[in-house]
């Protein structure tokens, strides 16, 4: 992955602008948030391989970032996304990463099922 | 002292489990020509850490951690690893009998003398309770007379107050640098977390030594239901 630029993710992101794609939406602050008193709960949701399809989509913010897609019935959004990479499946992997290195926030897109 | 063991069976969920918190205890096993069976539940895909600095993606840690497993077991002895291909965070969500089947198949095939997992209710990430759940109910169906042993790692903060002190508590000192050489295998998992030890065990010679004797045990409740 490398830091987000607008214009690549927004390039990426309208490749799967009206089609049938596949979405993984998570975030989470650790299992052991609680514990370790990083936060009074452990919070966490994730969604993989919802079948979704948006008409409208893009990336704001200066960094971290935000990325809302408009659905005919609703909406996907994700705040705090820091890095992009478009793997060699093409697949649009966006995270979020704090200064550890560790993933707080995750919003990726691909036109084939990721694997379970 | 280290009580003997026929053949210890370990059963956790994600990969490091083993690892964190254990793996001296595994390593002085193996030293001493205990086989040792390990079943991993998940290849922890939804990992938060993912190196520091990080190297992996969502879609690349399942790969990264089933590898960095790999070289753990190697590393601690361990000869036998068996995965159940379940997801991360959504082990309790099974249907635990389906769970205690699995489990009970690897027990009735390697007739271990203890099992080793966390204590119930006391594991505090979701996966480790419902896994060590299955492992009670797994055990819990035989003849009372064979039931291996089930020592319980418990991590809650009030461990302590409910369970009282540990049954068991091992001095791994004499395998520090496999325990630790084990914990570096988990590369995705423990960078930051060793980078910060380090960073304390600099600081003072008194945080040196509290981080050396926190190490250098490591403590179980036996789970008697």
């Amino acid at each position: 992955m490398e830091p987000i630029r607008r214009e690549a993710v927004d390039e990426a992101i309208s490749r799967f602008v009206n089609q049938d794609v596949y979405l993984h939406l998570e975030t989470t602050n650790g299992a052991y948030a609680a514990l370790r008193s990083e936060a009074s709960m452990a919070v966490c949701a994730y969604i993989r391989n919802g079948r979704v399809k948006f008409h409208r989509g893009s990336i704001a913010g200066d960094g971290p970032y935000r990325v809302g897609l408009k659905m005919d019935t609703g909406w996907i959004y994700a705040e705090g996304l820091t890095d992009y990479e478009v793997d060699e499946e093409g697949r649009l992997l966006l995270a979020g990463h704090d200064g550890d290195g560790r993933i707080a926030v995750a919003l990726q897109l691909s036109l084939t099922p990721f694997p379970m | 002292m280290l009580p003997k063991q026929r053949h210890v069976l370990a059963v956790f969920p994600h990969p490091d489990d083993e690892t964190f918190g254990k793996a001296g205890t595994v390593a002085m096993y193996t030293k001493a020509g205990t086989p040792v069976t390990l079943i991993c539940g998940t290849l922890g895909q939804m990992g938060r850490n993912m190196g520091k600095p990080f190297f992996a993606t969502r879609e690349k840690l399942p790969m990264i951690r089933k590898k960095e497993l790999e070289d753990a077991c190697e590393i601690l002895g361990i000869k036998d690893l068996r995965l159940l291909g379940l997801r991360d965070k959504t082990v309790e969500f099974e249907d635990p009998e389906v769970l205690a089947d699995r489990i009970g198949e690897v027990i009735a095939e390697v007739r271990p003398s203890m099992i080793l997992t966390y204590y119930p209710k006391h594991g505090v990430h979701p996966d480790h309770d419902a896994l060590s759940a299955a492992t009670v109910r797994a055990v819990a169906r035989l003849p009372e007379d064979e039931r291996p042993e089930i020592w319980g790692s418990a991590v809650t903060k009030n461990a302590r107050a409910v369970l009282g002190e540990p049954d068991i508590v091992i001095d791994v000192r004499e395998v520090m640098d496999i325990k630790l050489a084990a914990m570096r295998a988990h590369r995705s998992q423990s960078e930051a977390m060793m980078k910060n030890m380090e960073a304390e065990a600099a600081s003072s010679e008194a945080a040196k030594k509290a981080i050396e004797e926190r190490l250098g045990t490591e403590v179980y409740w036996i789970y008697r239901g």
